[in-house]
C-alpha cells in the first residue's frame, strides 16, 4: 500500500496533489476524469503533481483526498494505448555541441535519442508544448546558456531530461538537435494538441 | 442589416474577451478571457447579452468606436471619461447609440481595464469555443487597430436588465485576500512575514499574462529546482530574484517556480484592474471584507 499523496491547497478553487512519479499523475488523472466530477473544472497534470482545478470553491480537503484515492485503485483504467511513431531527422544546429558535452560522436547521440521509448509527462511553456520523458540517461544536458531568441516551429529540442518538439516558433533555452514536421498544435483539431499528457511516443527516420 | 463598429483609434491595447477556454490546460492552454470577469458580466448583463458574450476590454486609454447603425452600449470597469460625440455618458448604464455616432473612451482615472458590451455581443470567429485573445500564445482574434471593422451579433436574449447599484469604488491601495501554498514551506519565515506586513508595488511590464510585483523579496528557505506543475489565476510565482509575478488570465498553465500563496477568487478581479505604479497588500483568509 502506498502512502496517501500529499494534498497542498492552491487556492480556494484548486488543489494541488504530489504523485510517487510521472506515472502515478496519468493513472490519478485518468481515474479521475473517468469518475466525471461534474464541477471540476482542470485536471493539469505536472511531473510528478496534479493540479485540480474547480469552476467554484473547491470541496473539502478530506473530500479531496477520498476522490484522489480513489482514482489511484488499481480498478482505475490505465491510460494506456498504442506509442504514436514521430518521424525526425537529426538535423539540429546544437547536434555537435551536445555529442562534444557528453564526449559522445554526434552518431551515438542519435542512436541513443531515436532509441528512447517516450511518455508526455506533461504539456507546459506553449500550448501543445509536450514535455517527453523516458530518454537514455546519458543524454542529460543543460539548457544554453544563452537562450535563442527564436526557435522554429518542429524544432527537436533536449534539456534536462527532457524532449520537446516545438509546436510553433518561440525563444528558447533548449538545445535543438532535430526537426519533425508534423503538425503538433492546431486548433481546427479536436484535440488541438497531437501530444496529449500520457501518449507514448516513438521516434523514426522519416 | 449587420450592424458593424469601425475602429477610429485603437487605444493602448484593446482585445475582444469573453469568459475564455476553459477545460484546456492539461493541453498547455491558458483560459484566457477577460481579465475583470465581474465587470465583463455587467456589461453584458446590462445589454441583456448572456454573461459570456465577447465584448471590449481597454488598457488604460480606451479606443475610439463609430456605430453603423443603433446599438445598445454598457460600460463597466476602469473608471473612465466616455462620449458618445460630445455628450459625456454614464458607465453602469445600458445606453443608446445612435447610427453613425462615435464612442470615444478615455483614459482610466482609476483601474486599468474598461469593459464595453454591446447588445447582440460582438462577432468573432471561436478559437477552441472563445471569442478571447490570448496575447501570450497568439490565440483568437488580433488586438483592434484603426481602420478594423467589428461586426455586432444579433440580440437573443431578454431586454436589458437593470442592475441593483454600481459597484463600491476600488480602494486606492487594495489589501488583496490570500490562501497560504501551495508552496509556502520553500520559503523563509521572514518572507511569509514580508508577505503579509509590507506593500508590494506594480510594476510597468505588467500583462495579461501577470502582474510583475516590486517589494520586499521573498526569500527562499530552500534551491533546490522544483519540477513544473500546474498554475491557478491569482498564484504569486516567486522567480529566483524574490520579486513575486500575480498571475493574470493568459498565463502559461505549468510553471517551475514555487507558488507562496494564491489570491482568493473573490479578489481577482481586483487583481485585473492594478495599475502600474499602484501598491497594493496581501492579508491572510478568506473571510468577506468589512
Amino acid at each position: 500500500m502506498n502512502a496517501p499523496p500529499s494534498i497542498r491547497r492552491a487556492g480556494d478553487r484548486a488543489f494541488l496533489v504530489e504523485l510517487a512519479d510521472n506515472e502515478s499523475v496519468h493513472r490519478t488523472a485518468a481515474g479521475i476524469r473517468a469518475a466525471g466530477h461534474p464541477r471540476l473544472a482542470e485536471i493539469v497534470p505536472g511531473h510528478t503533481t496534479l493540479l485540480l482545478v474547480w469552476e467554484a470553491r473547491a470541496p473539502a480537503p478530506d473530500a479531496v483526498a477520498r476522490m484522489v484515492a480513489g482514482a489511484r485503485a488499481p480498478a482505475a483504467p490505465p491510460p494506456e494505448g498504442r506509442p504514436l511513431t514521430l518521424a525526425v531527422r537529426y538535423d539540429g544546429p546544437d547536434l555537435e555541441a551536445v555529442a562534444a558535452t557528453l564526449g559522445m560522436s554526434a552518431d551515438e547521440v542519435v542512436a541513443r535519442h531515436r532509441a528512447g521509448a517516450y511518455r508526455v509527462a506533461f504539456i507546459g511553456f506553449a500550448p501543445g508544448f509536450a514535455y517527453l520523458v523516458g530518454g537514455d540517461p546519458a543524454l542529460v544536458v543543460a539548457r544554453r546558456s544563452v537562450p535563442r531568441t527564436r526557435v522554429p516551429a518542429g524544432a527537436l529540442a533536449i534539456a534536462g531530461p527532457y524532449t520537446a518538439i516545438y509546436p510553433r516558433a518561440a525563444p528558447g533555452g533548449w538545445n535543438l538537435i532535430g526537426s519533425c514536421d508534423a503538425v503538433l498544435f492546431d486548433t481546427a483539431r479536436r484535440p488541438p494538441a497531437l501530444l496529449e499528457p500520457g501518449a507514448r511516443v516513438d521516434l523514426a527516420a522519416p | 442589416m449587420t450592424t458593424t463598429i469601425e475602429v477610429v483609434r485603437s487605444g493602448a491595447l484593446t482585445t475582444i474577451q469573453d469568459l475564455g477556454r476553459p477545460g484546456l490546460g492539461h493541453l498547455g492552454i491558458p483560459r484566457s478571457g477577460a481579465a475583470d470577469r465581474r465587470s465583463l458580466r455587467r456589461a453584458n448583463r446590462l445589454v441583456g447579452n448572456s454573461e459570456g458574450a465577447p465584448a471590449l476590454e481597454t488598457t488604460l486609454a480606451g479606443p475610439a468606436l463609430r456605430f453603423s447603425a443603433p446599438a445598445t452600449i454598457a460600460i463597466t470597469g476602469a473608471t473612465v471619461e466616455a462620449r458618445l460625440d460630445d455628450r459625456t455618458v454614464a458607465m453602469h448604464a445600458a445606453l443608446a447609440v445612435d447610427a453613425g455616432a462615435t464612442l470615444r473612451v478615455g483614459t482610466a482615472s482609476v483601474g486599468l481595464r474598461t469593459y464595453v458590451a454591446v447588445r447582440g455581443g460582438i462577432e468573432a470567429p471561436l478559437v477552441l469555443g472563445s471569442a478571447s485573445s490570448d496575447l501570450l500564445n497568439a490565440l483568437g482574434p488580433a488586438p483592434l487597430a484603426p481602420g478594423m471593422i467589428l461586426a455586432v451579433g444579433p440580440p437573443h436574449r431578454a431586454p436589458p436588465a437593470a442592475e441593483p447599484q454600481p459597484p463600491p469604488a476600488p480602494a486606492v491601495e487594495p489589501t488583496l485576500r490570500i490562501v497560504l501554498g501551495p508552496r509556502e514551506d520553500w520559503f523563509t519565515d521572514a518572507a511569509l512575514h514580508a508577505l503579509t506586513h509590507d506593500p508590494y508595488v506594480v510594476s510597468p511590464d505588467s500583462d495579461r499574462t501577470g502582474v510583475r510585483l516590486r517589494g520586499p523579496v521573498l526569500a527562499r528557505a530552500r534551491e533546490d529546482e522544483l519540477r513544473s506543475e500546474g498554475m491557478v489565476p491569482g498564484a504569486l510565482q516567486v522567480p529566483p530574484s524574490g520579486q513575486p509575478i500575480l498571475l493574470l488570465a493568459d498565463h502559461p498553465t505549468t510553471g517551475g517556480y514555487p507558488v507562496i500563496a494564491v489570491v482568493a477568487s473573490a479578489d481577482l478581479p481586483i487583481v485585473g484592474q492594478l495599475r502600474p505604479g499602484q501598491s497594493l497588500r496581501f492579508a491572510i483568509g478568506r473571510a468577506a471584507p468589512p
